[in-house]
């Protein structure tokens, strides 16, 4: 048995984190369960990092409501945690007439959702605000911003641990069952471990409908729906200011192949949109690929093969199949001793807070939550050094030696950081722990000078034998072993 | 912040700033200063322990580490400053360079700044090659890295794509240190090393090559399961139906180098789209005046030994940039059939040495400078390789105006 608690969140996304935080606010035993051997396993880790309007969404949905509310309270969430937020605007261009009265419903359904700063604008004012975008008009959404989703995930995560809420990783729910005339009202398997606690949340992303089905709330199916993305060299950075989209094909269920520019100063091109049935299948294809690139060159017709550093893909937790398309609404629903969540797809980032403060409200009306006085809402970045001025940066080479020695040279991380990232609150045990902590790897050499020193500070900092370094999850062993047996005789 | 004001600044240790440094210092410089990032100088030597380097600058065959040891050796001899565990972060048009070091940030202020910095790997990102993403999947200088300096060993049965140089020494070293190299997969119709590497690595070991072939897919959710590899047809694009598995734990990626050059995009030097590398003219100065490029980093050479040379070829012309007597290079160089063509400018009063490779590989090539319709030079090419750079020399008096040079290669 692993341990007793109050309330066990079941997945350590950016929904998880933030209902684990909000829960550490009152005097609760939390804990997180996460399948994964880290955070950044699924979804959070894997889309544009916009903080949505809240436009697209259908009038009267909680997806529209808590999109609103999410954005309008994020500069709060973004300053406690000390996360990169960008009010960089958004603009959704258009060419024909047929864009136009798309847009202009669009902007009217966002005033409805009571979206903020929305107004259309003509060819010389897109040109204005984007000089390398294409595009007769666009619909403006002054609101809109960029953030770093992994800094969030992990901020949200890290201000949970401060506050007590405790993390298991590499522990899959396996089975829950229900207890009666017990003190808990419910036994998690894990494999061989198990824990007992009061309640449940159901934060399992794409696996949400299952979990739902141990609650015994079944008759929830999730379609995984994979986008694909390029990450786009940081010299076209400066020519995207803001996120550029097409008008949004509402059948789809996804908001068209889009450009985005990164909080670190990348661009981003995609997603697509393709149902899947591997729900871990993160993939990426020929097809789409080229397909972005096409797509997207038509309002940033400044895309060539040397700007490419990597592809990625994400997942889509929907519960609108293929057939159907479009969108569901999230499903937040009280169970008895649970909270399900259930098809927290985008705008999920966005909507993370107001969801949490929902799911505590749901806990709230079946017991009373007494609050914690000594929850400290403030997390804090360890201190970086790429962004720093050359004053600053000798200072701080003076007061830590290791912020001297560059370990990334694209991304000028140092020595400091990558220890960090080890050291710190839920520290990295991966080269891709250490990449989402602290954007090692990150650049266009993609670890081609920094990976050995990575692997090495690994070995050194966790113990590690050559055999025992993962690239990401269990399983990923990077090595075989030693070259030479005697390394005395190397 | 303290600066400190030298003549010469050089930003990278390997054999292109070694080679410049002990060059300024033979022609009676003393106030010169290398910044290496790594703990030690040498460069990219340090870990190719395989032998065949300096039978062109020696007339033996050496090792990495031993070519490199001749120049550190000799830069040590004559107390040429070396400050290793420093990385130049910053080099502005004014000629300072900042370096972050354990032991503090470095300001300089230089009259000269030499671009020794190398060249990086492509990666699978840049050629963006679709599937999963699971462990097992190096560069080759990365595995090269891992295996020779880290004593450390990346897998038991792999696949190369790309027969770069450095992929084919890898594919050897894996095979000697008792992996199983089950074939080296090139996109081109031709292998893009050199042919002594196909002899020495490939067929020396039985390492089969297949030309005309791409891996079209990565499949593995943790560690690398499997690549599918394609034939390519002559627009280098997959076709369909001759997609083939081959089960591989690593697979090691040897498919072109990039020169290095953020730091000299940061100094404002104009980038030749074609090399990668600035755009420099015959005696290697960039667009920026008082900085100069010589190496991997201006274009990425076949043979270490012609960087050596390439590098020490600039000192003379350092010398006049600091007595301001350098003249300016207005004369436009251009190429046709050629890759990789420098200098991209010439003042047309010296003697040029034009550097290139065949854009395809060839026989019975001639490779002429032009200048309007009068040739200045030509050469016969009788097996040109894009593996192997070309040189052709021009003398100064043969230059009859101010017209731009044209670099030619063509076959009969």
């Amino acid at each position: 048995m692993v341990c007793n608690c109050d309330v066990l969140v079941v997945g350590a996304g950016v929904v998880g984190c933030a209902v684990a935080r909000e829960l550490a606010r009152y005097k609760l035993n939390v804990a997180v369960a996460e399948k994964n051997n880290d955070l950044f396993g699924g979804t959070s880790a894997r889309n544009s990092g916009v903080l949505h309007a809240g436009f697209n969404n259908t009038p009267g949905t909680l997806m529209a409501k808590l999109c609103v509310e999410g954005n309008a309270g994020f500069d709060k969430v973004a300053e406690e945690l000390d996360i990169p937020l960008k009010r960089t605007g958004k603009i959704v261009v258009g060419f024909d007439e047929e864009d136009r009265k798309r847009l202009i419903a669009l902007k009217e359904q966002g005033e409805k959702n009571g979206v903020p700063g929305l107004s259309m604008i003509d060819h010389d004012e897109v040109k204005k605000l984007a000089p390398c975008v294409e595009g007769e008009f666009a619909l403006f959404s002054a609101s809109t911003a960029i953030l770093d989703p992994f800094q969030y995930v992990l901020a949200l995560a890290e201000n949970a641990v401060k506050n007590g809420v405790e993390f298991f990783f590499s522990h899959p729910v396996t089975a829950i069952e229900k207890l009666s005339g017990e003190e808990a009202n419910w036994s998690v398997t894990f494999g061989e471990d198990t824990m007992r606690c009061r309640w449940i949340v159901n934060a399992a992303g794409l696996f949400a409908d299952k979990i739902s089905d141990m609650l015994g709330k079944t008759g929830y199916t999730i379609y995984p729906c994979r986008g694909e993305y390029f990450i786009l060299d940081k010299r076209l950075g400066d020519m995207l200011p803001l996120p550029a989209y097409p008008v949004p094909n509402i059948r789809t269920g996804g908001l068209g192949i889009h450009l985005t520019p990164t909080s670190d100063g990348n661009v981003l091109i995609g997603p697509s949109t393709e149902y899947i049935d591997d729900r871990g299948d993160y993939s990426a294809t020929r097809k789409t690929m080229d397909m972005l690139v096409e797509d997207g060159s038509r309002i940033f017709p400044h895309i060539r093969r040397e700007h490419y550093i990597r592809n990625f893909s994400g997942i889509r937790p929907k519960l609108t199949g293929p057939d159907k398309g479009g969108y569901n609404d999230f499903v937040i629903e009280p169970l008895e001793n649970a909270v399900n969540l259930v098809g927290i797809e985008s705008p999920g980032l966005t909507a993370s807070v107001p969801i949490a403060r929902m799911v505590v409200n749901m806990i709230g009306e079946k017991e009373k939550l007494v609050e914690n006085p000594d929850f400290d809402p403030i997390r804090r970045r360890f201190a970086t050094f790429h962004d720093k001025d050359t004053q600053t940066r000798a200072e701080m080479i003076e007061k830590d030696p290791n912020y001297g020695e560059i370990i990334c040279r694209c991304e000028t991380i140092t020595k400091a950081e990558i220890l960090n990232a080890i050291r710190g609150p839920l520290g990295a045990k991966t080269v891709t722990g250490v990449k989402y902590r602290c954007r090692s790897t990150m650049g266009r050499c993609q670890g081609g000078y920094c990976q050995t020193r990575i692997t090495e500070m690994l070995m050194s900092e966790l113990g590690l034998t050559r055999e025992e370094v993962l690239y990401a999850q269990e399983g990923s062993n990077m090595f075989t072993g030693r070259v030479i047996d005697d390394e005395d005789n190397q | 912040m303290k600066i400190t004001n030298k003549r010469i600044v050089i930003i990278g240790a390997g054999p292109a700033g070694l080679a410049a440094a002990i060059a300024l210092y033979e022609r009676g410089e003393r106030d010169i200063v290398m910044l290496e990032r790594e703990a030690a100088p040498g460069g990219i030597l340090r870990q190719c322990i395989h032998d065949g380097f300096g039978l062109t600058r020696f007339g033996e065959s050496l090792s990495g580490p031993e070519y490199a040891e001749r120049f550190i050796e000799k830069a040590k001899q004559l107390n040429i400053e070396i400050i290793t565990n420093a990385t130049v972060i910053e080099l502005n048009e004014d000629k300072t360079v900042t370096a972050a070091t354990p032991n503090g940030l470095l300001v300089f202020k230089a009259q000269a700044v030499i671009l020794s910095m190398g060249c990086r790997e492509r990666t699978r990102g840049a050629l963006a090659i679709p599937g999963r993403r699971p462990a097992g999947v190096y560069t080759a200088g990365v595995a090269q890295a891992y295996i020779n300096l880290k004593n450390t060993m990346v897998g038991k049965e792999a696949v190369i794509l790309g027969s770069g140089d450095i992929g084919m020494i890898m594919a050897r070293r894996l095979t000697l240190e008792g992996a199983k190299v089950k074939g080296v997969y090139e996109i081109q119709s031709y292998p893009s090393g050199l042919p002594r590497n196909v002899e020495q690595c490939l067929n020396d070991y039985g390492i089969p090559l297949y030309l005309s072939h791409t891996v079209t897919k990565i499949n593995g959710e943790k560690r690398l399961e499997s690549i599918v590899v394609s034939e390519v047809d002559d627009k280098m694009r997959p076709i369909e139906g001759t997609e083939q598995e081959i089960t591989c734990d690593t697979l090691i990626l040897s498919v072109g180098l990039i020169p290095e050059n953020e730091l000299t995009r940061m100094a404002g030097a104009e980038i030749d789209p074609l090399t990668s590398g600035a755009v420099v003219d015959e005696r290697l100065q960039t667009s920026v005046p008082g900085v100069f490029a010589a190496g991997n980093v201006l274009h990425v050479h076949d043979l270490v030994d012609f960087v050596s040379l390439e590098a020490e070829g600039l000192a003379d012309a350092v010398i006049e940039s600091l007595n301001g007597t350098l003249e300016n290079a207005e004369i436009p160089v251009t190429g046709d059939g050629v890759i990789q063509l420098i200098p991209q400018r010439i003042t047309g009063k010296k003697d040029v040495t034009f550097a290139l490779r065949p854009r395809r590989p060839g026989r019975n090539g001639m490779l002429k400078v032009m200048q309007g319709e009068q040739v200045l030079a030509k050469k016969k090419l009788p097996k040109a390789l894009p593996a192997e750079m070309e040189q052709i020399t021009v003398k100064a008096d043969k230059f009859v105006s101010s017209e731009p040079v044209k670099v030619v290669l063509s076959f009969e």
